[in-house]
């Protein structure tokens, strides 16, 4: 298993097994892991969710749920003063709370949670630092403004006496990185530290991490999904799969000479998203079947006169065209204003101003005045499929009342003929029949998000809106939902809006891509143009902070920045 | 990506002879783990339900209650309303199931003993003590008062009762009539249990359709009944009911005074479960699945009927079950003040009126005792039942 000749590592853990005593069923969440950590070096636990790798790193801490147990294995923790067996202490101990922070520091996934809303940030690290450090107050103090400059948080002066909700994502993480960092840890573990920020902000919290943990000399643990930012971060990888370790090495090896067939495959998903489409794009000499023109969406308060007092341009002036057969991609950052553009194509918001022209009906019509009846036809040819397959799918409804609600109001079909539809509808989405029955709960991420495509296709559409559909699905199974989209492309001659955060998923889905950012479209163009010679600054900086699945192309770090 | 909450997987997808989901094991052996697949929401909030021993225990004991008003006049040793002048005040009486003969042997024969009475020559009060010589043989399914069950059967079989009804038997004391306190205890329950499901009956009815209406239109039509509900909320209740309960015509029999009386506190207590219904919507009202519906072409009261408000019931269900004991206490209150349920109709507040004099509790404490017991413990068992409903309501929360 050690992977490296040094004598003693910092940590080791050895068969670790954790089983979860669920309401209906017994989860072995984690089986007989063992690994090392050594100082300096970075161990990336990769895996998909359900995999272990976040109940792994919090049973390091003693940080389990409570109806988790740990059921056998070794914790040990070595110091100058001798070993310490985290997994014999108690959970709530001196001497666990001790080691909590003060030896091994840990950053959290999402940091507006993780971070206290009704503290300032000072407050929070000084707090650290007495608990672990003997200081007074006011050294503490000091110290606090020094951490937030260590992790680049400009003026840390004033910022130390802001609150969380003053700070931006990014600005969060950087944040908690200080208090992990406040008591001068050995060990720090990162539970997926940048995945709920944008790309750009990513590689600057991963440069950021980086340089403390050389400087300091620190081992680090870092969980991801990621399979890119594994390439750039880590030195030593293990790959998790219910529970397992099923592969372990050094990232050259693990890139370069997987062994076990899963590995495989997630590194296939990885690279073949990564990879030049063979897609034909459809011809454009024709009038296109969507066309927006200058759509705008301004949020705006007014006082009680009805005078504005302030505005947001949410969306400003975007225009867009979409041809029969293409597949449209919109990419930005969060807050860039894509997802409402998806909304208001189907005024489920109502845009400020601009035109959208409909011509899958026999005339041209704008979308924008249509009423009721017409608009009910308008909303049947263009289906929505959601970010989140847990929320969109009525948890109270069977996957077959699910699927058949559009026909159902429609009054298209009623009884055999409506079960044969669904029937027939799961099984194109690569579902068995027998789901019918069953309640969305019964389904993981990626099934749910087939049984929305389902829905979609319930009333022939002409154009899904994908709003961020992949996202939320782990990397093997994205591919698998994107090569099903693209396989009803092709056979029900479907044309696709694919908004997406995700710029490797836009060039594998997409023929041609808008960029935006601050609620404008900065370039529009073909995908591949778009990936490999950006025009406009911000989509280099956009591209150039991607991460690269290749350890010996590790470009993250030499990315382009962009300051508008 | 929640590594701690792993879906149940439902493997369709094909798999090359690895490993092909996570490692499960059931709780007991025989026990199928993929049984909740196909469990809808009432499976999965019973089964939840059901873990909670506390609020099971308070559910049976609530039926119990339940059960005792439906059958009140059999349940009921005697008439609530038959007076023994010559018993007024009497003690309870303890049962004792052995006979001491005159030749010393115990046999089994149930009883209670009878009393013995003396009058004080000075005050002409009346003291009862227990005369053990006097055995008043007592059985089950004994003949006594006839009555007609629910107004129909005539019917003169009584579950406990002295096997000759003309003996006293008073197993928790009697009041300033000499009436059976046990025997109206059990049929107040009747009317103390029913004011508080008809009372929220239609503050739901209330509640439900304003708070649907508040929550999912929002605007004008939400400040509109927001304002509504604080304006109600706002008024002082004790000063409302005595006003309307004053205005009730003197002439009206006690059953249109009942139902006045649940009209008027129904009408004060919908505002929580407006306020409920609608925080529910407002936050429904924007969930993806109530946006696809609305894309997949349903009307407003398709939505709200089909979409929204069975993710409700349970919440509502739960609310409703505490708002009964809210009810139970109202009426009690008001009896007591003596603006409520008035005699001859039987309440639990009704026969707290009894005990509202420092004579009457020195003298025959019973009479505080076990009415004011009865309301908490059907309070105490509402609310836990309805806290575990609470609870088991969301099955999808976590």
């Amino acid at each position: 298993m050690n992977t490296q000749d040094t004598p003693l590592p910092l940590l080791s853990v050895r068969n670790l097994s954790i089983d979860f005593h669920l309401r209906s069923h017994v989860l072995h969440a984690v089986r007989d892991v063992s690994f090392d950590l050594h100082p300096g070096r970075t161990l990336c636990l990769v895996g998909e969710s359900g995999s272990g790798k976040s109940v792994t790193a919090r049973a390091l801490l003693r940080l389990i749920d409570p109806q988790a147990r740990v059921s056998g294995g070794t914790i040990t923790l070595n110091s100058a003063e001798g070993p310490l067996h985290l997994d014999r202490m108690a959970a709530n101990s001196r001497e666990i709370r001790a080691v909590r922070g003060g030896r091994i520091g840990l950053i959290f996934q999402e940091p507006m949670s993780s971070l206290s809303p009704v503290r300032t940030i000072g407050a929070q690290i000084v707090e650290a630092l007495l608990l672990h450090r003997k200081m007074t107050k006011a050294e503490a103090k000091a110290e606090t403004v020094n951490l937030l400059k260590q992790v680049e948080i400009a003026q840390p002066e004033k910022m130390a006496d802001r609150y969380t909700f003053e700070f931006s994502g990014g600005m969060r993480q950087r944040a908690m990185i200080a208090m992990a960092l406040a008591c001068d840890p050995d060990i720090l573990i990162a539970d997926e530290p940048t995945t709920a920020l944008d790309v750009t902000t990513q590689a600057e919290i991963m440069d950021l991490i980086g340089r403390l943990q050389a400087s300091r000399g620190m081992a680090m643990l870092m969980i991801t999904h990621d399979l890119g930012l594994v390439a750039e971060v880590a030195d030593d990888v293990a790959v998790m799969r219910w529970g397992k370790i099923i592969e372990q090495g050094p990232v050259d090896a693990i890139f370069h000479a997987a062994q076990h067939p899963y590995t495989k495959r997630l590194l296939a998903a990885t690279l073949q998203l990564d990879s030049a489409p063979k897609r034909v794009p459809p011809a454009t000499d024709s009038k296109p079947l969507l066309s927006v023109h200058g759509l705008s969406k301004y949020f705006g308060g007014h006082d009680w006169r009805g005078r504005p007092t302030y505005s947001i341009k949410a969306v400003d002036d975007v225009s867009l065209d979409l041809w029969p057969g293409e597949n449209l991609g919109i990419v930005g950052e969060s807050g860039s204003g894509k997802t409402t553009v998806g909304r208001m194509l189907l005024r489920i918001m109502e845009p400020t101003s601009g035109r959208i022209l409909w011509r899958g009906a026999p005339t041209e019509q704008d979308v924008l005045q249509m009423r009721p009846p017409e608009l009910g036809q308008f909303r049947s040819a263009v289906r929505l499929v959601f970010q989140d397959p847990f929320a969109s799918l009525n948890p109270r409804m069977t996957v077959k009342q699910v699927i058949a609600d559009p026909l159902v109001v429609s009054g298209a079909l009623t009884g055999a003929a409506l079960e044969e539809r669904v029937g027939t509808l799961l099984e194109m989405v690569g579902l068995d029949r027998s789901a019918m029955e069953r309640y969305p709960h019964a389904f993981s991420g990626g099934q749910r998000q087939r049984i929305s495509i389902a829905r979609a296709l319930a009333l022939d559409p002409r154009i899904i809106i994908a709003d961020e559909a992949t996202s939320a699905l782990d990397v093997s199974i994205r591919a698998q939902v994107m090569d099903l989209l693209l396989d009803l492309q092709k056979r029900l001659d479907l044309s696709f809006i694919f908004i997406a955060h995700d710029i490797s998923v836009v060039r594998y889905f997409c023929d041609r891509v808008a960029v935006m950012h601050q609620g404008r479209i900065v370039e529009t163009g073909a995908a591949e143009q778009i990936c490999t010679a950006p025009e406009h600054p911000y989509t280099q900086s956009l591209i150039s902070a991607v991460p690269n699945p290749d350890p010996r192309d590790r470009r993250m770090l030499h990315r382009t920045k962009f300051i508008a | 990506m929640s590594d701690t909450h792993p879906t149940p997987t439902f493997m369709i997808l094909p798999s090359d002879g690895e490993e092909t989901g996570p490692a499960v094991s059931p709780l007991r052996p025989g026990q199928n783990p993929d049984a909740i697949a196909i469990s809808g929401q009432w499976t999965l909030i019973r089964r939840r339900f059901f873990s909670n021993k506390v609020a099971v225990f308070a559910g049976i004991v609530v039926l119990l209650f339940y059960a005792i008003g439906l059958f009140a006049e059999f349940l009921a040793p005697t008439s609530p309303t038959l007076a023994q002048p010559t018993f007024t005040y009497a003690p309870p009486q303890d049962i004792s199931l052995f006979v001491t003969g005159e030749d010393g042997t115990r046999h089994w024969e149930p009883h209670v003993k009878g009393y013995a009475m003396t009058v004080d020559p000075a005050s002409l009060r009346r003291s009862f003590a227990i005369d053990d010589a006097n055995v008043i043989p007592i059985g089950l399914f004994v003949e006594g008062v006839p009555y007609k069950l629910w107004g129909l059967f005539e019917m003169n079989t009584h579950l406990l009762g002295p096997l000759d009804p003309t003996q006293p038997m008073n197993l928790l004391g009697t009041d300033s009539l000499g009436r059976d306190l046990l025997s109206r205890l059990i049929f107040g329950t009747r009317i103390s249990m029913s004011i508080g499901l008809i009372g929220v009956i239609s503050s739901l009815i209330i509640g439900v359709t304003l708070g649907a209406l508040s929550g999912y239109f929002g605007g004008w039509t939400d400040i509109a009944i927001q304002r509504l509900i604080e304006v109600i909320s706002a008024m002082p209740t004790i000063p409302l009911w005595l006003g309307l309960a004053a205005a009730v015509p003197i002439a009206w029999s006690p059953l249109q005074v009942y139902f006045m009386v649940t009209l008027i506190v129904s009408l004060l207590a919908w505002t929580g479960l407006a306020r409920e219904v609608r925080g529910r919507f407002l936050a429904l009202r924007s969930e993806d699945f109530v946006t696809a519906a609305i894309l997949d072409g349903s009307g407003q009261m398709r939505v709200i009927f089909r979409h929204i408000l069975p993710s409700l019931t349970s919440h509502i269900l739960a609310v409703v079950t505490l708002a009964i004991p809210t009810m139970i206490v109202a009426e009690t209150a008001l009896s007591f003040l003596g603006i409520g349920l008035k005699s001859p109709v039987i309440s639990w507040g009704v026969l707290l009126q009894d005990a509202q004099n420092i004579r009457t509790i020195a003298t025959a404490p019973w009479l505080l005792i076990w009415p004011s017991g009865a309301v908490v413990l059907t309070v105490l068992a509402f609310n836990f039942l309805g806290d575990g409903m609470r609870d088991a309501a969301d099955p999808y929360a976590t």
